[in-house]
């Protein structure tokens, strides 16, 4: 019992279970699936697990790379929600190109989004070098991108919102005809199994957790502690360009000053609740990816209780508190003793 | 509770995952007694005094107090400085940019009105008192460590401790120091402070100390007074066996020596570095175990982190085999086959929440490449294989470095540095901070590779260990190299005096 209450990825199953059995008791049909049809007459599965999923993903493509940053840098990259405003706001001027009512796109999606990747991935690389070379407090460092970011989005695309009208544009948002999935999840599966392979075939997973652990000692075992915070941020900034054209193509347009607002903050609670240090070190993706799908659970459980938008963070907050508490190590240990004490006590009784 | 006795410690049990820390071990502390608590890393010091000042709970066993009729229970080390029991550690707990009446009076509830004048006034009472040349309304900072961890006893003494737990307090001080802490600790006896001597030093225990207790794998070996207890007698009981390598090591240092004529593998020409050290020559043969001595502030570790690329290098060559090699910063070094433990291990060395098995192959990872990690089953082999060899204490390859006794932890780094391969190691106090036991195990491993053809630069604060193992002595005062000690000049007291500045050097 108490191995399993050390492994971090009790947390977010535990959450997760909380919830589920949460909403079983109040309201089953919860966990209703429907196959229906869209307007375009293909097959789509909805339900609340189906929202879930789709918008799980966004959260947890952005929660890999904010795991690393976090690890790498002991701090937290807060302009993510302004990053994604600027990639998405890149893919648009790409593909509408003069003309901000195309009726046909200008520009392949791949050629918008791989240009959105390089420029995301250049914002990273800013934020990288600010809290890398010049030794800024992440939180900091990343607070000039959160501040300025919605309006360089905009001025991107001359303060006008563009249109992309084809169809094929929203499938990375929505569903591929004939797949009742829906597509985000696919994107984050695949996003999933880059970051696996990478972790497995480079050391990319020992040498963040060594330089967050000991910078010192990183360097004297011939690291590059500043190169490998600064790949952190590059690393969250290609995640950006993709949960950015997941959001594009879910309005096929873009409002500057909503797209993805207060996204960073769901993402470095998919952290937190995944268990990982937010002072840096030590990572476990596994449970970062399950603890966005984990707030998104959360998100949508309010939902359904029809908590208003604007009341939601209050509910998610107290939530939160819980988790974080009960995930903190003091917490556990304690815990995790009285239980021994309890099942110690058991064995004496039956002797 | 026996006579005479304050703290009375009984069948004490602490169990960790995996380890029993702690069987069944009996203390027994008398006022006015100097009470040296000795054993080998891993034998269950740290534990007992951290169980006597409840910052771990026991798991059996019952704590007598004097003055308490029954066993007390301490949950936390505030409640165990209510109850008199003070601890000093090795690292300064106190507040270093904070005047020293500031930190003798911090947080013990003197209420939101504070009248400084009246506290200082106190407090150079009692650092008087004490002998204690420090100042109330000095900066700690500007103390030397020896008065900065006086003052952490005085602290200890103001709170009324009758039981006063010094957990290797010498480890960083040099001799007079340690010679001004002995005089303060004799007159706390005369009060009839009670007090726990942790330390590595043999000579001090013997110096100080009225009675010893043994530990040794979390058992007690026994209490012992001290004049009953010859040295060679203590050591073996906390290592367990006869010893007779102490003397043994000594004889056999002379084979290792170099060839005289052989060319330098390494060489330093004018190397000088960002951290305040005169440009210096250095160069070591194959096979060769050489050393830097001086004082502590003497830039000893500071030319090694130089040769390392550790520190920014300004100026100067480092040759190997006779071509010049750039080395900027430590992968450079590392790449030409050096390998470098650095003096402060958990500063520099550790990676504390990483497994022993992370931190035994972290360098030759590095080495080895971005794009090719170790499959588990190699790195398991490679931790396996030097656990085995260097007979690293712990549960298994998958504990955190961190949960580690301290000489295992230096033994997991030289590991570290082992399976690269070096044909140069620099040790930096490779045997500060660890038991005796350890200390053996590492000198003859250094002769033992010395013997194979690895050449090695040792470093450390006790000249004897260096006089067992080097065969030439580098000696540096103020930041400089002052000397040179080789063959016959190679005594205790040649090198005092080359320290001292009593010799020119030869040119």
């Amino acid at each position: 019992m108490s191995k399993i209450l050390k492994n971090q990825i009790f947390i977010p199953i535990a959450a997760l279970l909380l919830l589920a059995v949460f909403n079983l008791i109040m309201d089953p049909s919860f966990f209703k699936i429907t196959l229906g049809y869209n307007s375009a007459g293909d097959p789509v599965l909805s339900g609340y697990l189906m929202t879930i999923l789709d918008y799980g993903s966004e959260l947890a493509i952005l929660a890999i790379g904010m795991t690393l940053v976090t690890a790498a840098s002991g701090g937290q990259d807060i302009s993510v929600g302004a990053a994604i405003a600027i990639s998405g706001s890149v893919v648009l001027r790409v593909l509408c190109g003069r003309d901000h009512h195309a009726e046909t796109m200008q520009a392949p999606i791949i050629v918008a989004f791989l240009i959105s990747c390089v420029v995301a991935m250049i914002f990273g690389a800013f934020n990288g070098t600010l809290v890398a070379f010049f030794k800024i407090q992440p939180m900091v460092a990343t607070l000039i991108l959160f501040t300025a970011g919605r309006s360089i989005a905009a001025w991107i695309n001359n303060n006008e919102l563009p249109i992309v009208n084809e169809v094929r544009f929203s499938y990375f948002g929505g569903f591929i005809p004939g797949i009742p999935i829906p597509t985000p999840f696919f994107i984050a599966a695949a996003c999933v199994i880059v970051i696996f392979l990478v972790l497995k075939f480079t050391n990319l997973g020992l040498y963040t957790q060594t330089v967050g652990i000991n910078e010192n000692a990183s360097r004297l075992n011939g690291l590059n502690p500043e190169f490998i915070k600064f790949l952190a941020f590059v690393i969250l900034g290609l995640c950006v360009a993709v949960a950015a054209l997941i959001k594009v193509s879910r309005l096929s347009t873009i409002n500057y000053s909503v797209i993805a607002k207060d996204i960073e903050m769901d993402a470095i609670l998919a952290v937190a609740l995944g268990g990982n240090a937010l002072s840096g070190g030590k990572f476990n993706m596994t449970a970062s990816i399950l603890g966005a799908y984990v707030i998104q659970f959360l998100t949508t459980t309010l939902y359904k209780f029809n908590v208003p938008a604007d009341a939601l963070p209050a509910y998610k907050a107290v939530v939160v508190i819980l988790l974080v508490v009960f995930s903190a190590p003091v917490v556990r240990d304690f815990i995790s003793a009285q239980w021994k004490r309890l099942t110690k006590k058991g064995v004496t009784e039956n002797a | 509770m026996k006579e005479n006795a304050i703290l009375e410690m009984k069948a004490i049990d602490k169990v960790f995952p995996g380890v029993l820390a702690l069987q069944g071990v009996d203390f027994t502390l008398c006022a006015g007694e100097i009470h040296a608590l000795m054993g080998e890393n891993g034998a269950g010091k740290s534990t007992l005094i951290k169980v006597l000042t409840g910052v771990y709970s026991k798991d059996g066993g019952q704590i007598y107090l004097k003055g308490y009729d029954k066993p007390v229970i301490i949950r936390s080390p505030q409640e165990a400085q209510k109850m008199g029991i003070s601890t000093v550690y090795q690292e300064i707990t106190l507040c270093p940019n904070l005047s020293v009446a500031e930190n003798m009076y911090i947080g013990r509830g003197e209420g939101v009105r504070v009248n400084w004048k009246k506290i200082n006034e106190k407090a150079d009472a009692i650092l008087k008192s004490l002998d204690i040349p420090a100042k109330a309304t000095q900066q700690l900072s500007s103390c030397s460590i020896a008065v900065q961890q006086m003052v952490a006893i005085a602290r200890a003494v103001d709170m009324d401790c009758k039981v006063l737990i010094l957990d290797e307090p010498t480890s960083s001080l040099d001799e007079q120091e340690v010679a001004k802490l002995f005089k303060l600790m004799r007159d706390l006896k005369e009060r009839g402070v009670g007090i726990i001597f942790v330390t590595h030093f043999l000579d001090q225990v013997y110096e100080v100390c009225d009675k010893i207790t043994v530990l040794r794998d979390g058992r007690l070996v026994g209490e012992y007074e001290i004049k009953d207890l010859p040295r060679v007698q203590l050591v073996s009981k906390m290592l367990g066996k006869e010893l007779d390598d102490l003397s043994d090591i000594s004889g056999e240092h002379k084979k290792f020596q170099a060839e005289p004529n052989t060319p330098p593998v390494f060489e330093a020409v004018g190397l000088q570095s960002d951290a305040g050290i005169k440009p210096f020559d250095f160069y070591i043969q194959k096979g060769e175990v050489n050393g830097f001595t001086g004082l502590l502030g003497s830039g000893r570790s500071e030319c090694v982190r130089a040769i390392f690329g550790a520190d920014r290098v300004l100026g100067g060559t480092v040759k190997k085999d006779g071509n010049a090699i750039k080395i900027a910063k430590p992968i450079d070094a590392m790449r030409n086959g050096i390998g470098y433990l650095p003096e402060d291990r958990k500063v520099d060395g550790i990676v504390g929440e990483l497994s022993v098995r992370e931190n035994i192959i972290l360098a030759l990872q590095v080495l080895k490449g971005f794009f090719k990690p170790f499959s588990r089953a190699e790195a398991a082999r490679f931790a396996d294989e030097y656990i085995k060899l260097l007979d690293i204490k712990t549960a298994s390859a998958d504990t955190p470095i961190k949960s580690l006794s301290g000489g295992n932890q230096q033994k997991v780094i030289l590991a570290r540095w082992l399976l690269t391969h070096p044909e140069y190691l620099i040790l930096d106090e490779p045997t500060r901070g660890i038991d005796v036991g350890t200390k053996v195990d590492i000198q003859k491993l250094v002769l033992k590779l010395a013997s194979e053809g690895m050449s090695i630069t040792f470093i450390s604060s006790e000249t004897d260990e260096m006089l067992r193992t080097c065969s030439r002595m580098v000696v540096m005062r103020d930041r400089a190299v002052v000397g040179e000690l080789t063959d016959d000049d190679l005594t205790q007291g040649k090198i005092m005096s080359t320290i001292a500045g009593g010799e020119k050097k030869d040119e």
